[in-house]
């Protein structure tokens, strides 16, 4: 059937399967590669993409339903060899990512939990952790990430007009930063 | 300090052991590298792969007829078109002892054909490949093609498939033994047994695991028939050694027309060194259609056709004095090989295990047996620590039960046997010589790091929470950077092990650096510009590296066994020595001076005592480029190369403390507190080396707490999805409390030791260990992996393991 998908700030025409997948259309549809497949069951959140702001997986949402939705997928995140965001320089920082194939359904998951707390209370480490369960990384253990996403929260709260104890949330991400080194 | 800071500073010596930031990185976090999967060649026409539904049947017929009539279908191909193909070798074949497998890579029985056409031996096994138009199409035909099975026998596990009566894999492989392989010696340890003032026993199961690295494999074949040659783009850890097996042992083409690329890798841990159907399969294909053919598996796919790991049945005993002093250990397992024998996988399950049980201890008499068998399971392979996780997970569990048995610290019975600083070099009577240690520094770290003097607070605190609180040690070593070729040669491998590295400087004075070795997912590109950088005295930004493709390539080995930072990196080493050393020789032609005045400084040449005299490294480049005025024995041009193969394997340890609370009510474990101190000598990007670290211990936590590759009586895989087969969340853990020892290995330049998976070792053991410690006034002695609530909360109630 055919039908407009709106990706990345930009409609797009196509004619689809009625029994297609978001994540096929966008990866071979699209050529938008940067949004990973690494289950066939919804499992790993390598897929994630934002529909209409919030996180999905595209692996077990139907092109159909997505039409007249705002796809947001890691190639509308920042401009291609352009400037990282806030979370995805936090993220280098603390090398939150390896072999980075779980890395941008990552960065589009935890990208909700930061804009979140600009203007709420940083997440505590347990809330962070919790965010993170939808994917799975095999590489990191994780550690980095937390410690990317804090470095975030505490980045975009001390930017954040009219927040509370930024230096404090600054300082505590620094601590979880450093002390781990090997 | 870093470039993260935006600053330059990094110029000239000590840019190594800095942590700075992963140049991978940014391309990663946008998206923007290109893996395999994102390869999409003109004209691609897309692979599937039909798996045997069941685990053991004669073939009695396969049509193929109406899967060719469906749309977009251009060719279904059955083991009958490539009977000109040779089998998947297998080039680690257990050395020295009888083994079914002649040192020759043809016709080996048992190995595994492209496309199976007589029987059946696995679930998944590839009996027919079918390319179409698009991915969906080729899906779609694999359920048109009828296959005619007769149903044989079942086994799934090693000990039951050497038993009389056993179902037989292989006609050539009677009794389905692949290997029956000792190292050790076995009348000392007996005897040492016999005279025991104390010995404990365990039978243990170290259970099957699927390494599950988050990209699946894929491949992409492309042929040339202007050129006739063959290029191969996959999930690779080891694109030289891939070129190696498919041109000159299966395909039959000539080396140099087939190149293998890794673009970027999605995680291996072990499991993408291996020659898998799907290969040769694209290759084959794409010369017959004339059109690049692109396969991609699925992660069911992944779950019952990648290499798995693990996998032995263990009977193990340690002898020792009432005084906690041991004298013997001696173990005996059957292995599990899986229904053929992977490229590697018979020395995984032999020589990694078996040379390595007595870890840290310093013990008088040792002895391993394995029985390594074929079964109606996927083929083993190695898995992230592979080999040494396994014994150090008897070892440990070993020195828990002698430790309670003669009522003594478990922490000082380990550090009343570690083996003293002095004795290094250090044979460990099963075959490998520990390069240099300093045990007993690692283990009081690790111990006072962990608070492990307060334990018994925090019991009785956690017991007033309705929680048991259990503490479990577990020290290793393994063996890394492998390795010297002759070395293994004696281990039964069939290649060179060595490793390699280029170095070539531009004229405008930036270098480039191609490496044998191939990431998948541990920034060499960062570490080893800081490897160049820092012997070159210049700035890593400067310093271009390219590997995982065999074009650019000299040769090497690949990624595996965390041989990539002591074999590569020394290899870079020597390579920018070879290039300061030529320096030297055209700086004193170019500064006037004679040779044993010149300095090489910083990133320059000048005269000693008179550094106005200089000529800084781009001006060398240059001037070596236009290569005037250089006298007859001066080649111009900088370009050198480097085969690094190193006089031994390095060695290292480390010792890690796990603590957990267990739920009385629901049996659930959780780890609360985790120490590791881990010594992998001098490390060259700390920051990479942390990210290992942790990501490496929790793998460990993996295995002992959820994962299980499970097989019913029937050969089915249950755990073939994720949902169905747990791993590691992100709330599985807490943060980890880090710390490292440092004692360089004499055997690189660099004096570096493996890092990258070293810390899975362990953790297995320190996790079970400390459950049982939890649960040891029950009178548990031992629980299998994984520790399930369930599997505990039966323990609670008093039921039999
Ligand atoms: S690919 Fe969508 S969750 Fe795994
Ligand atoms: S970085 Fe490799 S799976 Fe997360």
């Amino acid at each position: 059937m055919d039908l407009t998908l709106n990706v990345n700030g930009r409609p797009r025409e196509f004619t689809a399967e009625p029994n297609e997948l978001l994540v096929e259309r966008l990866r071979d549809g699209l050529g938008l590669t940067g949004t990973k497949v690494g289950c066939d069951t919804g499992q790993c959140g390598s897929c994630v993409v934002r529909l209409d702001g919030r996180s999905a997986k595209s692996c077990l949402v139907l092109t159909v339903a997505a039409a007249g939705r705002e796809v947001t997928t890691i190639e509308g995140v920042a401009t291609p060899g352009g400037e990282l965001t806030g979370l995805q320089e936090a993220l280098r920082q603390e090398h939150g990512t390896q072999c980075g194939f779980c890395t941008p359904g990552m960065v589009m998951a935890l990208g909700e939990l930061v804009e979140n707390t600009a203007d709420g209370d940083a997440p505590t480490e347990p809330e962070i952790r919790e965010w993170l369960t939808g994917n799975l990384c095999r590489c990191t253990g994780y550690h980095s990430v937390v410690r990317g996403v804090q470095r975030a929260c505490a980045a975009a709260r001390a930017e954040a007009p009219g927040t509370d104890a930024v230096g404090d949330a600054m300082a505590d991400a620094v601590t979880a930063a450093s002390g781990q080194e090997g | 300090m870093t470039a993260a800071t935006g600053e330059s500073v990094l110029q000239g010596q000590g840019v190594l052991g800095r942590p700075l930031d992963s140049r991978e990185d940014p391309r990663l976090l946008r998206g923007e590298a290109k893996y395999v999967a994102d390869i999409d060649l003109p004209g691609t026409a897309h692979m599937a792969i039909l798996g045997s539904p069941v685990a053991h049947a004669r073939i009695l017929s396969i049509d193929t007829k109406a899967a060719e009539q469906l749309p977009g279908v251009l060719k279904v191909a059955t083991a009958a078109d490539f009977t000109d193909v040779m089998p998947l070798p297998c080039i680690w074949i257990p050395g020295g002892v009888e083994s079914h497998f002649p040192p020759h890579p043809y016709g080996l029985p048992g190995a595994r054909p492209v496309l199976t056409g007589d029987a059946v031996r696995h679930v998944g096994d590839p009996i027919a490949a079918v390319v179409a138009e698009t991915p969906r199409q080729a899906a779609a035909a694999l359920a048109a093609i009828e296959v005619e099975y007769e149903p044989l026998p079942v086994v799934t596990r090693a000990d039951e498939a050497l038993r009389e009566g056993a179902p037989q894999l292989h006609e050539a492989v009677p009794g389905n033994l692949n290997a029956y392989w000792t190292c050790g010696d076995k009348d000392r340890t007996d005897a040492a047994i016999a005279e025991a003032e104390v010995t404990v026993e365990l039978d243990l199961v170290n259970q099957r695991t699927i390494n599950s690295p988050i990209e699946p494999r894929g491949a992409v074949g492309d042929y040339d028939p202007a050129t006739g040659e063959y290029t191969l783009y996959a999930t690779t850890q080891g694109p030289h050694n891939h070129r190696f097996l498919l041109s000159a042992l299966v395909l039959g083409i000539p080396f140099n027309k087939l190149r293998v690329v890794a673009p970027t890798v999605g995680g291996s841990f072990g499991t993408k060194g291996y020659l898998y159907p799907d290969m040769p399969l694209v290759l084959l294909l794409s010369k017959a259609l004339g059109r690049p053919v692109k396969w991609v598996d699925t992660r069911t796919g992944l779950m019952n056709s990648t290499v798995q790991g693990r996998d032995h049945r263990q009977h193990v005993t340690l002898a020792g004095t009432r005084d906690g002093r041991i004298t013997a250990v001696r173990a005996t397992s059957h292995a599990n090989l899986g229904a053929y024998p992977s490229t590697i996988g018979p020395g995984v399950a032999t020589a990694l295990m078996g040379r390595s049980i007595s870890g840290m201890y310093d013990i008088d008499a040792a002895f391993c047996e394995v029985y390594a068998a074929f079964t109606n399971t996927v083929p083993l392979g190695a898995q992230r620590g592979s080999g040494r996780a396994e014994a150090a997970f008897l070892m440990e569990r070993l020195v828990d039960r002698y430790a309670s048995e003669i009522g003594m610290d478990p922490a000082a019975v380990r550090r009343k046997n570690l083996v003293p600083k002095e004795k290094f070099p250090y044979d460990n009577g099963l075959g490998w010589t520990y390069d240099s240690g300093d045990y007993q520094l690692n283990f009081d770290r690790a111990i006072e790091l962990s608070g492990y003097a307060d334990m018994p607070a925090r019991k009785t605190e956690a017991r007033a929470r309705g929680k048991r609180l259990g503490v479990g040690i577990a020290s290793y070593v393994a063996i890394c950077g492998v390795g010297p070729s002759t070395r293994m040669s004696k281990e039964g491998m069939l290649g060179g092990t060595w490793e390699s590295a280029n170095i070539r400087v531009h004229p405008t004075g930036e270098v480039t650096v191609t490496v044998g070795s191939a990431s998948t997912g541990q920034s060499h590109g960062t570490v080893f510009a800081q490897v160049a950088a820092d012997e070159l005295g210049i700035d890593p930004d400067t310093v271009q590296v390219y590997e995982g493709d065999t074009l650019k390539a000299p040769y090497g080995q690949g990624t595996y066994g965390s041989r990539s930072y002591s074999m590569a990196a020394p290899a870079i080493a020597l390579t920018a020595r070879k290039i300061k050393g030529k320096l030297v020789k055209a700086g004193a032609v170019f500064l006037g001076i004679p040779e044993e005045k010149v300095v090489y400084a910083g990133g320059k040449v000048y005269e000693e005592g008179n550094e106005e005299n200089a000529k800084t490294f781009a001006e060398l480049a240059m001037a070596m480029w236009y290569g005037w005025g250089l006298p007859p024995e001066i080649e111009p041009a900088l370009d050198e190369t480097t085969h690094f193969d190193p006089p031994d394997f390095n060695y290292p340890f480390g010792t890690h403390v796990a603590v957990v609370e267990i739920d009385e009510l629901t049996g659930d474990t959780e780890v609360v507190a985790y120490t590791a101190v881990d010594d992998a000598g001098n490390i060259g990007n700390p920051k990479v080396a942390l990210g290992q670290i942790e990501g490496s211990i929790v793998h460990g936590l993996g295995q002992a707490l959820m994962e299980h590759a499970e097989y019913d009586e029937n050969g089915l895989l249950l755990s073939s999805d994720l949902g169905h087969y747990a791993l590691p969340r992100a709330f599985d853990a807490p943060f980890f409390a880090l710390d490292k020892t440092t004692t360089p290995s004499p055997h690189n330049p660099l004096g570096a030791k493996g890092a990258g998976e070293i810390a899975t070792v362990p953790p297995a053991a320190a996790v079970v260990n400390a459950v049982v410690d939890a649960l040891s006034d029950l009178g548990v002695i031992h629980i299998d992996m994984p520790v399930t609530p369930e599997k505990v909360w039966r323990r609670l109630r008093g039921e039999a393991q």
